[in-house]
Order: C-alpha cells, then structure tokens, then sequence
C-alpha cells in the first residue's frame, strides 16, 4: 500500500479519490433503490462485495425486483459483465499483482480501475493506479450501498444532483488523451456509433462488445500508412503466410 | 423477495461468472505472447470499449434516449477535457450542467 502512495503524483491520487467519491454517490442509490425495491439490505450489500460491478447490479435488481427470474437476472448481468475479459487482455501483466495478491487484484477490474491503469505510462505506475483505485471502488462502493439502504428513500432521487453524468465523464476525462491520435478517435468514434444504433434493439452489455470490431479499422489502417516506423510492421505482415 | 434461496443462486451465479471473465481475460494475456503492435491494439480495443461504455451510458436508459440533460453534461466534460481542464472540474462540470438543465424543466 505504502508503495502506491509513493509512485503516483498527488493530482492523479486526488482524481481517483473525486473517481471513488462519484462511485460512493452511485452506491448510495444503487443500496436505496435495492432497499425500496423489496429488497434486503443484506442483498445490494452482500452483491456490491461479491459482483462489485455496478451496473450489473442495478440489472440484476430491476429485473428480479419486475417479477423476472434470477437466473435470467444473473445472465443479463453477465452480459453486461463480459468486457472485463478484453480488460483483462488490455492491461499489461502483473498489473493486477501476482500470486495471491492476484485473486484480490483480479476482483478489484473494474472501469474506473481499468481506465486509470490505461492512463499511467510506465507499468510500476499503472500497477499502483489499478490498486489505488480498486482498492477504493472496493470501499466506497460496498459502503455507498449500506448506507443508502439504511438511509433509503432520502437518497433516491440521484438524477436531481445530476450525478448519473458522472459515470460517463470520468471514463470520457481519462480516455481523452488516447482519442487525441486521430486514427484511435475515428475507431472509437465507430464503435460508439455501433453500440449506440445497436441499444434499442439488444438487451444491455452486447450493445458496448459490438463496438470491439471498430478496433479492425486501426489494422487495416496502420497496415497501410505509409509512415517510416511503420515499415517493420508491414514488412512482419507481408512475409506472414 | 420471493424466493430468497433462488436470489441468493442467481447472486451467486453473477459474482462467479464476473470473476470468471475478470480471470479469463488475463490467463489468456498470459498465455500468449503478443508482438508489440498487437498490445498496442488490445489497449486501443479497451479504449474503443470505454468510448461506447461512455456513448451508451450518456445517451441512453433503458432501449430508449437518456432526455438530454445528461449528455449535455458529458458533452461539457468532453469538451473541457479535451482543452485539457483538471480532472475535478471535468467531472463536477457534468454533474452541475446535467443537474441545472433539469432544474430548468429539461428532461
């Protein structure tokens, strides 16, 4: 832990604290919805521990709370969950620690965790970005839906506060410095536009994994270019059979 | 709740299979030793990945269109990002546009 403190610079540990702060807010409603849905506290509390992915969660409650089976909950919820296997590709090894530290670094994938780790720019520094803020979505998040359960109805109303914005401007603040390159921001552009003319049509989550074939115009593309520090790559891709 | 033991199955169910993912994903990394450009394109995969997780989840709720208040905030945010603005006013700027718009009657 000590060792977090020291790698990352205090500007980057305080935009993961603000990061965890939003994730709390989320997890008040998150705990207050469950709680006025019929729910148990023991259930969005026992859930944002074990899943510890938000969105999933809020699926899984609205689905069983509407009548619909928990099994067809948890599928859905699955759903949603699936990009974290490209994250697992995306992040270089060792990141999520090893050995045993591992099984914790593991649980603690998430997008905020991800997304910082993406940001940082040498390994030691992504590792300690990825623990930073996992560690903290592992606080804030479980203790965000305690409370706004015992707290309930109070908290419900998020939307007033604005804070669903905030999900997406947090992932958007970090992605912005790989969208400056032109040829990443058409891909992510694309992919965007698929997942978005996909969402009135199929259940949650397929629409965000449609997008991953946008990553097919960064091939064809640097494949092409006829750029200098390009050439060894397109010579490796002309003598593959 | 109905039927806590079927609950307490699907939660189960979710908590497993999403550790699952999380793993599979960076066994298979391990697994495989990837030339240099092919890592550069499994983090440009996770940015497009996060790019639409941000389209979707400023414009839409449910199958249907989010109002616009919301992604007037993340478009906000997008923007003071992008000229470079510190972390903290990019995402309070979304919370505070999204919340005043609706203050003014905008859904």
């Amino acid at each position: 832990m000590r060792s977090i403190w020291r790698t990352l610079d205090r500007r980057v540990l305080a935009d993961i604290g603000l990061t965890c702060l939003a994730v709390f807010f989320i997890g008040l409603s998150y705990g207050a919805i469950a709680v006025s849905s019929g729910f148990p506290l023991w259930v969005p509390a026992a859930q944002s521990v074990l899943v510890l992915a938000g969105a999933s969660e809020f699926l899984f409650v609205g689905i069983v709370a509407a009548g619909g089976s928990p099994f067809a909950a948890a599928l859905a919820g699955l759903l949603v969950n699936s990009r974290h296997l490209p994250y697992g590709l995306a992040l270089p090894p060792g990141v999520t620690g090893r050995r045993w530290g591992r099984l914790l670094g593991t649980h603690v994938m998430n997008d905020e965790s991800v997304v910082f780790a993406l940001a940082q720019p040498d390994p030691a520094r992504k590792r300690a970005a990825y623990w930073a803020c996992g560690l903290g979505v592992l606080a804030c998040w479980p203790g965000g839906a305690v409370i706004g359960g015992l707290i309930g109805s109070a908290v419900h109303d998020t939307g007033a506060f604005g804070l669903d914005a905030m999900f997406p401007a947090v992932i958007l603040a970090l992605i912005v410095k790989d969208l400056r390159d032109a040829r990443t921001l058409r891909a992510a552009l694309a992919g965007a536009a698929i997942a978005l003319a996909a969402a009135p049509f199929l259940p949650a989550g397929l629409p965000v994994l449609l997008a991953l074939p946008a990553v097919l115009l960064l091939v064809r593309e640097s494949a092409v270019t006829p750029q200098a520090d390009r050439q060894p790559v397109v010579a490796q891709a002309g003598s593959t059979p | 709740m109905k039927n806590p033991t079927l609950v307490v199955a699907g939660m189960a169910t979710l908590a497993a299979g999403t550790y699952a993912f999380r793993l599979s994903g960076q066994l298979l990394r391990a697994r495989i030793t990837f030339p240099p450009r092919a890592a550069r394109l499994l983090e440009a995969a996770a940015v497009i990945l996060l790019a639409a997780l941000v389209a979707t989840t400023a414009l839409t709720e449910g199958h249907g269109f989010s109002g616009f208040a919301r992604p007037a905030g993340v478009l906000v945010a997008g923007v003071l990002a992008w000229r470079k603005a510190p972390f903290l006013v990019v995402v309070i700027a979304a919370a505070a546009v999204t919340a005043l718009l609706r203050l003014a009657g905008v859904p």
